[in-house]
């Protein structure tokens, strides 16, 4: 007898705040004149994150080429883009992640992607704000530097603290934490995700901002403090939204951060992906000055109805797809 | 030895702690967008019932417990060990004073209870989420009263006590909710 999991999760009333969400979107970014492309889902290359894991795709023995992965994100091709001239785009963008899955996370999931010409991380973070107060409503918007969030949040200085001081913080905050032993961003990653980020947001929009160079990810140093990086992240009601950066755009540095992670992914036990070289030539081509963000829309949409659980918002979530 | 890893996490999940077995009550997963994933549980101590919470890295394998739950059928105790029968395979089990706990005042014999076998020995008994027993002692009853609030004690065949309407009489069969230790009703015959 067939079951009722072939309905969707969302009712029909979400499936249209959905679709009004997406018009908005594409109005907001029509009318600053930021063009809206397409980039592949399936890539030959992936991301080399430690910590996000892509799904491999096998294609028929004797078919070419041989691996090839679904997306973490457009990042990589739209750097491409950008590095052929596009000027300003913007992708509204589906997203996998392996091994992702639970109240605020799907594996498969919409991204809203985009760059701007020009901008800094700071210039990036108004604009970010000016879209989600279109969306939420006229919420005030506070900005605080990754050590303001720590001292104040956590009273730890993350760029300062020795291992004690972080194994203390995490075990007053985090009930029964694990032990992350000397590893630093995991324990700033544990404090940030189980401290700090559910204090922040709860009636504005909370932007963190010059993370630790370690953390930089596809951020630039900054010039004058390089162990911190050009990154910002976006909290809403404790919910990371979005992640942006004022880009790299050295290929020689951006190599180092792709090496360095094969290591630590090797180190690991986890698959290593191959560097993405058509990705490094097109920086070596030249990417234009440019801050880019990646916002969650399907969270976004959680924020607008108030849900508590994605799969309000999605459809069919994984286990129904 | 059998394991899990923290993706396989769910609700009802049996796991090995710090030598104790737990069921997981609730599993959040908690993920930065670029760094380390976590999952944080609320897990349910088999032997005590305490909650406690507990976070792993993601990826992390746990012990699993050999843990199952078992429909098994009360057949009598001796004072120090109360003895349950699996019903398909007539294999017999004791249960010591401590792990029967509070469940023994509400167990008859032949009543078929869940009990939580751990490596084959039992760690908790539930009884059955309803029961019908005799009143052995009560205050005698107010005949013709079915109307009014008032409640007296019963003591039951078991040893429970529970509160009564006042027309119930010693050697009356009722319904009583093991869960909340009450009365619910006559039992029809």
């Amino acid at each position: 007898m067939p079951g009722a999991g072939w309905r969707p999760t969302t009712g029909r009333d979400f499936l249209l705040r959905r679709a009004r969400l997406l018009a908005a979107v594409r109005g907001f970014f029509a009318e600053r004149r930021v063009l809206e492309v397409d980039t592949p889902v399936l890539g030959l290359h992936t991301v080399t994150d430690p910590h996000i894991d892509s799904i491999a795709v096998t294609p028929p023995p004797g078919s070419t080429p041989g691996a090839a992965y679904l997306q973490t994100s457009p990042e990589y091709a739209m750097k491409r883009l950008l590095a052929a001239g596009s000027g300003d785009i913007y992708q509204i963008a589906h997203a996998f992640r392996a091994e992702e899955h639970g109240r605020l996370h799907n594996p498969e999931f919409t991204l809203l992607e985009w760059y701007r010409l020009g901008y800094d991380h700071h210039g990036l973070m108004t604009e970010v704000a000016e879209l989600v107060r279109s969306v939420l409503g006229a919420l005030p918007v506070r900005r605080f530097t990754y050590a303001e969030a720590f001292g104040r949040f956590a009273d730890l200085d993350p760029f300062d603290a020795g291992p004690d001081a972080l194994r203390r913080c995490a075990a007053r905050a985090v009930p029964g934490a694990p032990d992350l032993g000397d590893d630093r961003d995991a324990w700033l990653d544990l404090i940030m995700g189980h401290l700090i980020a559910p204090a922040l947001g709860a009636e504005s929009l909370d932007f963190v901002y010059d993370y630790p160079a370690s953390q930089a990810a596809l951020a630039r140093r900054l010039p004058d403090t390089p162990d911190r990086a050009a990154r910002f992240e976006l909290f809403v009601s404790g919910l990371e939204l979005a992640n942006g950066f004022h880009e790299l755009a050295d290929p020689a540095e951006q190599r180092r951060r792709f090496e360095r992670d094969q290591a630590r992914r090797a180190a690991a036990g986890k698959p290593v992906p191959a560097l993405d070289r058509r990705l490094l030539a097109a920086l070596q081509a030249g990417l234009p000055d440019c801050a880019g963000v990646a916002l969650g829309l399907d969270r976004l949409l959680m924020l607008q109805l108030g849900a508590e659980r994605i799969e309000q918002v999605i459809p069919f979530p994984a286990e129904r797809s | 030895m059998a394991s899990y890893s923290t993706n396989e996490f769910k609700g009802g999940l049996k796991i090995m702690l710090d030598g104790d077995p737990y069921t997981i009550v609730e599993n959040e997963f908690v993920k930065p967008g670029k760094g380390q994933a976590f999952n944080r549980v609320k897990v349910r101590n088999l032997k005590t019932g305490r909650v406690l919470e507990k976070t792993f890295k993601s990826g992390e394998s746990v012990e699993a417990a050999d843990v199952v739950e078992t429909d098994m059928q009360y057949l009598y105790n001796d004072g120090d060990h109360w003895y349950f029968m699996d019903p398909q395979t007539f294999e017999q089990v004791g249960a010591a004073k401590a792990v029967v706990e509070d469940a023994a005042r509400w167990l008859k014999e032949q009543d078929v209870c869940t009990v939580v076998l751990w490596n084959g020995e039992p760690i908790s008994v539930e009884p059955p989420a309803h029961v019908n027993l005799t009143v052995t002692e009560t205050d005698p009853g107010l005949r013709g009263d079915t109307s009014s609030g008032g409640s007296k004690p019963a003591t039951l065949e078991t040893g429970a006590v529970v509160q009564v309407p006042l027309f119930i009489e010693v050697g009356e069969v009722l319904k009583v909710d093991t869960r909340r230790g009450e009365y619910i009703s006559r039992a029809k015959e």
